[in-house]
């Protein structure tokens, strides 16, 4: 058959160009085995770290923050389970798909979670994006998981204060650390979406409070969702702090301002711990650890009231004549006068051209200094500032604490203004005007203190002049130890002045109470001392007080101690804008001071210190 | 024909060792589907699944191997018109699966007759050739170019690219074989070169979406992990993973825990290479070459055009199949869909295949028929 052969031919031809695919085969395989050569052997180092990387996700195991605690151990701050809402980065396939439907899942608003998604960090660690979801919110999302590739519930410990509004300013608040503070080296060791304490206690504590962030690895499929976990770190949770402030004290002292705008500070003075530190208006710190939103923000920060401002340790006041307790002392140290010493006031000192005027109008005619002191005489301290010159009132002022920081405990604490000629050429670049003396010698003009200063002040004067710095925390405990660290008193300064100068003032200042301008802190239960003030707001007073707008009022003044005979409490009460010290502030302190009497009647010295530590008198009174 | 007498002398040496090493890859195939799909908690996983189809590939495989060749290509012509009406009724009928229509479904399986297009395809061209002495031009390439059109373009139209790509390689490589004269294959290639610009716009036009985005995921699989280049991406870290020894069975983190998608499919080849290393993927390749290397020598001893042309077809469709499967998961080519043949999960590319193969050893064995 012809066609058969020619068949054959082609088909010889054919088998000889097998020789063709044998070749290709043989070079195609080979190129092959190159490349897995090389993805396997030369780069498999490199490619096994990328598979580990696809698998393993590190989560940052927030630590619990350390307990606050009062001094009787009443529970202040603590931490409570919660939901937070994190999104692994990596796992995100369709971003802008995630976004819409977290905004739409959780009602968020769209803009912000993409902040959160799309801010600046490492892609490896997962996004807070929401804290404190509900229940029905968590339940929601691990309900639709499977849609969500990377989205992750944790449970986690949420700051909480049992106590609402109580102590807020000393206490404080937690937030998020803000890029700002990452940068700082104190937080070098956090992580965008750490908790640190922002505000008071929680933040100036924060390094004990904090506690030490763990770690875990967790593998993950390609859907992020956890397959093993390896804990690679336990967190450590943080010191629990034991407060000096009595949190029935500090509810009372709230209570006393009450809708009013002030502060009130109570210190023992033997050891310079702060009882109840009370300013109002406050907030609620439960708020603000929480996420706000901008406009949350700004209404806080936008407030009239100020209430995010602590009045005891940020807010400056002309003393009025709570200073006179000081210029007493300074009088009678540099013999400017003696006790006997007697000056005339007719209701108004003349200096140069102007009349500087008393309170009393008519005058309080012949008075000696502890007359002065009892009836708050002005003309009397016109007269031995004058004498004294401002150099020497301020180097007294500054004696007794003011100008500088009380080195109290809490972050950002306000000096205020001790004036003096280097003072003006320096704040104002103006030479000191004589007549500017004088209205310093009553605490007017350029003085101003803060609340706490003045509790420090009256401490002093009770405590025979040693000042103890004023302290918040008693005790720390280590949470992992159990170890109670008590942190001692400070004594700060000795006032160096003659040993009779302090008793004599102090049996002045009870003539205050007993006789003077603050008889309305008269209490049946203890004796009690103290000083009125009244910080103008105003020169120009005119008519009576009920007539003036409320916000041209006068500061109301009053600091005292109690018992006059061995004091253990010493109080400053502040009254924004309600006028007289002795009529508005000084049943203010006596009803605190009665407070603390009486919750410390059976057994007088410390009540429940045993009961505060969980081992020991870990009191940390140990001046008593 | 004359026949039955001389060749009916049963299993030698030649045809145990070629069933050996197909069954020792169809075994290596089901492990690997195993490792990726054991946990998955269903009645009939994937594994389970494939061993069934291996069965079926098996029946398909005797009936191939058992028949007479001939009197199959007598049946090229009518076959390829099934395939083709097949093919439009998926168009219009058939299951969409990501993007591409391929499927029939047939109760809780799908048929995807674009398989075994190329099957049919491989039958129905050695026929052509066989059947008469084809010369010239018009009978060498154009014929059986418009005889391959067709198929091409509704494979094309599903779309399927990696069966569109088959369809040609077949078509190009028995072209090659059947031989052209040194002149005729300059001009094509001339041809080629000078249309490639206008094809290439026609092409990259017709071309899907996510057809697209692989290509351009190929070029730079890097610049997207999580998007389109991610399947290339994950493979290559999968095969990259393995590194010398491997992971181990189960052990590969890639495909256990769906990094990588397709694990016991087009990337099957990816979770042996994870699991087993480069000296699993180097003894799988072994393998492979060796099946393809007693193909070649079926080819060698064929006793007549229509045999050898089927033989040459099956081969060139293997070869091209396993060097792209291999090659995409690699990171050496686009990923196109083509599954590994024998390894991955499938039924009609599993049952095609082990037709083909028994085509093949059929070709070994009717090749005294002639005498």
């Amino acid at each position: 058959m012809a066609t058969l052969g020619l068949h054959d031919s082609e088909l010889g031809e054919l088998q000889r160009r097998l020789i063709i695919l044998r070749v290709g085969l043989l070079l195609v395989v080979a190129l092959l085995g190159l490349r897995l050569w090389h993805l396997q052997i030369r780069e498999g180092p490199y490619y096994r770290d990328l598979s580990e990387n696809n698998r393993t996700r590190s989560v940052i195991m927030e630590p619990a923050r350390g307990l606050i605690y009062d001094r009787n151990g009443i529970l202040l701050a603590n931490n409570v389970p919660s939901f937070t809402l994190y999104v692994s980065l990596e796992d995100v396939k369709d971003r802008d798909l995630l976004i819409d439907q977290l905004s739409n899942l959780l009602g968020l608003d769209v803009e912000l979670v993409r902040k959160k998604l799309t801010a600046r960090g490492s892609k490896q660690l997962p996004r807070k994006v929401k804290d404190r979801l509900t229940l029905r919110e968590a339940t929601l999302v691990e309900s639709h998981r499977l849609d969500l590739p990377g989205v992750m519930v944790q449970v986690e410990s949420q700051r909480n204060y049992p106590g609402g509004v109580m102590a807020a300013h000393l206490l404080g608040y937690v937030g998020e650390v803000s890029p700002e503070q990452l940068e700082k080296p104190e937080f070098a060791e956090l992580h965008q979406g750490s908790i640190v304490g922002q505000y008071g206690v929680e933040k100036y504590f924060d390094r004990l409070v904090r506690g030490l962030a763990g770690q875990k690895s967790v593998e993950v499929d390609a859907l992020g969702h956890e397959k093993r976990t390896v804990v690679v770190e336990q967190p450590h949770a943080g010191d629990n702090l034991y407060l000096t402030i009595d949190a029935r004290l500090q509810k009372v002292a709230e209570h006393l301002l009450g809708e009013e705008s002030g502060a009130i500070v109570a210190l023992d003075p033997r050891t310079g711990d702060v009882l109840a530190m009370a300013s109002r208006p406050g907030f609620d710190p439960n708020i603000l650890s929480r996420e706000l939103t901008p406009k949350q923000w700004a209404e806080i920060v936008q407030d009239e009231g100020r209430p995010l401002n602590n009045r005891a340790s940020q807010g400056q006041y002309p003393p009025g004549s709570v200073f006179k307790v000081m210029m007493a002392a300074a009088a009678l140290q540099t013999n400017t006068v003696t006790p006997s010493t007697s000056i005339h006031c007719n209701g108004g000192y003349q200096f140069g051209r102007r009349l500087y005027h008393d309170w009393k109008a008519g005058g309080h005619g012949s008075v000696d200094l502890r007359h002065a002191l009892v009836q708050s005489c002005d003309v009397y301290f016109y007269t031995v500032g004058q004498r004294m010159g401002i150099e020497t009132m301020a180097s007294f002022a500054h004696q007794f604490g003011l100008g500088e920081e009380t080195g109290i405990e809490l972050p950002s604490e306000r000096i205020g203004i001790v004036p003096s000629a280097a003072w003006k050429q320096k704040a104002k670049n103006e030479a000191w005007l004589p007549g500017e003396t004088i209205s310093a010698s009553i605490g007017q003009g350029y003085v101003n203190v803060t609340p706490l200063q003045m509790a420090s002040l009256i401490g002093t004067v009770a405590n025979d002049g040693v000042t103890f710095r004023p302290r918040l925390v008693q005790a720390v405990m280590d949470r992992a130890t159990g170890e109670v660290q008590k942190r001692p008193a400070v004594p700060k300064r000795t006032l160096k002045l003659r040993p009779e100068i302090l008793p004599l003032i102090r049996e002045a200042l009870a003539g205050v109470v007993k006789e003077g301008t603050a008889t309305r802190a008269k209490s049946a239960l203890v004796t009690i001392a103290g000083k009125t003030g009244t910080a103008q707001m105003t020169a120009l007073r005119t008519g009576p007080e009920k007539d003036i707008p409320k916000k041209f009022r006068d500061h109301a003044w009053f600091v005292a101690f109690a018992p006059v005979e061995a004091p253990t409490i010493a109080v400053a009460v502040l009254g924004e804008h309600m006028g007289h010290g002795g009529s508005a502030s000084a049943p203010l302190a006596k009803e605190l001071i009665e407070t603390y009497v009486k919750l410390n009647l059976p057994a007088p010295s410390n009540v429940a210190d045993g009961a505060v530590m969980p081992k020991g008198d870990a009191g940390g009174q140990g001046t008593r | 024909m004359i026949d039955h007498v001389i060749n009916s002398r049963g299993f030698d040496n030649f045809d145990f060792r070629f069933i050996g090493l197909i069954f020792v890859i169809l075994g290596v195939g089901v492990l690997s589907i195993y490792s990726v799909t054991h946990d998955q908690g269903v009645a009939f996983p994937f594994y389970v699944r494939q061993i069934v189809w291996i069965l079926l590939g098996t029946v398909a495989f005797l009936v191939m191997w058992l028949s007479d060749y001939h009197r199959i290509a007598r049946l090229a012509y009518p076959a390829y018109a099934i395939i083709l009406i097949l093919l439009a009724v998926v168009l219009f009928e058939g299951k969409s699966s990501r993007g591409a229509q391929r499927w029939i479904p047939m109760g809780p399986f799908a048929f995807q007759p674009s398989e075994f297009a190329k099957l049919v395809l491989i039958l129905t061209l050695a026929h052509y050739y066989s059947k008469a002495p084809r010369v010239g031009w018009l009978q060498r390439v154009v014929l059986p170019g418009l005889l391959v059109m067709p198929g091409l373009l509704l494979i094309l139209k599903q779309p399927d690219l990696g069966s569109g790509l088959s369809f040609l390689a077949v078509y190009a490589a028995m072209l090659l074989m059947v031989g052209m004269r040194s002149k005729a294959l300059g001009v094509i290639l001339l041809f080629s070169l000078m249309l490639f610009p206008f094809a290439w716009e026609m092409m990259w036009g017709s071309l899907h979406d996510y057809q697209r985005q692989r290509i351009m995921a190929f070029v730079d699989p890097a610049y997207d992990p999580g998007g389109k280049g991610y399947h290339a991406l994950q493979s290559r870290i999968a095969i990259g993973a393995g590194e010398l020894t491997g992971k181990g069975l189960y052990g590969g983190t890639q495909s256990q825990l769906k990094f990588l998608p397709e694990g016991h499919t087009d990337f099957v080849f990816s979770v042996f290479a994870e699991e087993w290393g480069f000296l699993g993927v180097l003894a799988l390749l072994v393998l492979f070459v060796a099946l393809i290397w007693l193909s070649l020598e079926i080819v060698a001893r064929a006793k007549d055009q229509l045999g050898a042309l089927l033989a040459v077809g099956i081969i060139c469709m293997l070869c091209f199949c396993v060097v792209v499967n291999i090659g995409m998961t690699a990171g050496m080519f686009p990923i196109v869909g083509i599954p590994l043949p024998l390894m991955s999960y499938g039924g009609s590319a599993t049952i095609m295949t082990m037709a083909s193969l028994g085509l093949l050893l059929n070709v070994k064995r009717r090749r005294l028929s002639f005498f």
